[in-house]
């Protein structure tokens, strides 16, 4: 990895559809290098996956989130990691975090309303031997999602020219 | 009636860029590569800190010098990013951006007659702010083929026996040149030789793609003849501000600073407050422009380039200053018919200084989109030439 491969990377993680004529002169690099250093970076798993950021609100489809906290009674010789690998299968949960403080897991869990997700926690994820708790907060409204705000913003303004 | 106007102030000529204003005003979708300044609004940590200095009634004059927390902060910041030292408390001043510590500074050092040199192509102010002293301004020519720095031999072919100081910007407006320190230990023998005193604006040095961010004051023996002058319009994206600083011996930070009483008495507090505020927490944000800016240079000077129009890699400032030489149009023209035919606005070089001339300013302190759009109407300009 060198500064073009963060470059090259918060290019990507900005706008993978971006064409690589265009990633090539960001970077400064001729195409071929950008594919083969993106190549290189998808076989090390640096990169996971392109996806879109879509404002489900906007897009008229009733999305429900939820951040859900655990309390966990780690296990001998795995700690975390097996009732982790156990909860991420779930494709209710976006993301899994184990986080310090007084709970150990954090979720994001999304769901078509409020009910799919208290019925998720609560029949899926609550009778897990290893939990000893759970805090379920909803989502209201979400402001900013991945660094990118999601409400309209006035622009300030500037001259046409100045010096 | 009598003509109230002094004639030192008929002396100045008018802007170069006036008539464009005007064009300009009639037209839609223009793209404008002729702004100088950021694109970005003010990182929020520095503007939560000049709200809140408004909310806690922060709202006096601070002291002529400026508030000591802000020159504690930036005497730490130079210390750290240049490894240069200045102390808070008699050799450092806070200004109401860097335009007035120029004209303070040129005022405090310059005799009728005295001869200014002037690295050139420049910043549009400094010659007038030399006449309105009347000094008589030297342009010091640096070249495309130099990478627009400026050179030892080219400054020793003005010297004069008035020659009094040199004033020079780097990175460089409009040109995007950068000095190494290498370059400047070349100008600093002839500095000193002949006993010279620098005006270094560094206003964009935080700017610097390729290699190592420099001060003139890094140099051997310049710093005891330098009065630097940077700030936070361009590193922190605060133009609107109005706050930077000027850094000197005590003897010139002490005569500086009796004409900034008089004119200015202070930098706005809540400038100063939100300054500390992007000195101590804003090194992300400033990361951040300047990582985006390098990539926006990439782009366009390789579409300059690609379209054939001739531009060296500016490795400073947000400035391409691409020559237009080969089209048989001077840079005025050709900025105009730009404007009006394909609706690009640009800064004819000659605006800067006679070095200039054949060549265009373009800040590329605008939108990805917007640059690939320029240069695709830029092509369609010169194919129809």
């Amino acid at each position: 990895m060198d500064a073009k491969d963060w470059l090259l990377l918060r290019i990507l993680e900005e706008d993978s559809t971006q064409e690589t004529s265009v990633v090539a002169d960001l970077t400064d690099l001729s195409e071929a290098e950008v594919k083969d250093r993106v190549c290189v970076m998808e076989n090390d798993r640096i990169i996971r996956g392109y996806c879109a950021s879509v404002d489900w609100e906007k897009a008229g489809e009733g999305v429900a989130a939820a951040t859900v906290n655990l309390k966990i009674t780690p296990e001998r010789d795995v700690g975390y990691d097996r009732i982790a690998e156990r909860i991420a299968r779930f494709p209710q949960v976006c993301s899994l975090r184990l986080i310090s403080g007084e709970y150990d897991f954090e979720l994001r869990v999304t769901g078509r309303n409020i009910q799919d997700i208290t019925r998720f926690v609560s029949e899926q994820i609550a009778p897990m031997e290893q939990i000893r708790e759970t805090a379920t907060i909803i989502v209201m409204k979400t402001y900013k999602e991945n660094g990118r705000i999601l409400y309209d913003r006035k622009e300030g303004e500037r001259l046409p020219f100045s010096f | 009636m009598r003509d109230f106007i002094s004639a030192r102030t008929h002396r100045i000529p008018p802007s170069g860029i006036r008539r464009f204003f005007d064009i300009v005003q009639e037209m839609d979708d223009v793209i404008s590569l002729g702004v100088g300044e950021p694109d970005y609004a003010t990182p929020w940590v520095a503007c939560e800190a000049g709200i809140a200095s408004v909310e806690q009634g922060q709202t006096s004059y601070t002291s002529n010098r400026g508030l000591p927390e802000l020159r504690t902060e930036t005497s730490r910041y130079l210390a750290k990013r240049f490894g240069i030292q200045y102390h808070p408390e008699d050799e450092m001043l806070i200004t109401t951006g860097a335009s007035e510590a120029l004209d303070i500074a040129i005022r405090a050092v310059t005799n009728r007659g005295d001869e200014i040199l002037i690295a050139d192509p420049s910043y549009v102010s400094y010659s007038p702010g030399v006449m309105l002293s009347d000094g008589v301004p030297v342009p010091v020519p640096c070249r495309m083929e130099d990478e627009f720095r400026l050179t030892p031999d080219a400054l020793m072919e003005k010297i004069t026996p008035k020659s009094k100081a040199v004033i020079c910007n780097f990175p460089n407006n409009p040109t995007g040149g950068v000095m190494s320190r290498e370059d400047y230990r070349g100008i600093a023998d002839v500095i000193c030789d002949h006993d010279l005193l620098l005006i270094s604006d560094e206003i964009y040095t935080e700017m610097t793609y390729d290699g190592e961010m420099t001060s003139a004051v890094q140099a051997e023996g310049l710093q005891e003849r330098t009065i630097l002058i940077n700030g936070f319009s361009k590193s922190y994206a605060m133009t609107g501000w109005r706050v930077a600083y000027l850094c000197a011996p005590k003897e010139l930070c002490d005569a500086v600073l009796k004409i900034h009483q008089y004119v200015m008495l202070s930098a706005p507090t809540m400038s100063q407050y939100a300054a500390v505020g992007a000195l101590k927490n804003a090194d992300l944000d400033r990361e951040e422009m300047v990582t985006e800016y390098q990539m926006r240079r990439n782009l366009f000077v390789r579409g300059l380039n690609r379209i054939g129009l001739t531009c060296h890699l500016p490795r400073g400032a947000f400035y391409a200053f691409p020559s237009i030489k080969d089209f048989g149009l001077s840079d005025v023209e050709f900025s105009e018919r730009l404007l009006k035919e394909q609706h690009v606005a640009v800064v004819p070089g000659s605006v800067f200084g006679q070095s200039g001339e054949g060549h265009l300013r373009c800040a590329y302190a605008v939108s990805r989109e917007d640059l690939r759009e320029a240069v695709r109407r830029i092509e369609a300009f010169i194919t129809s030439l």
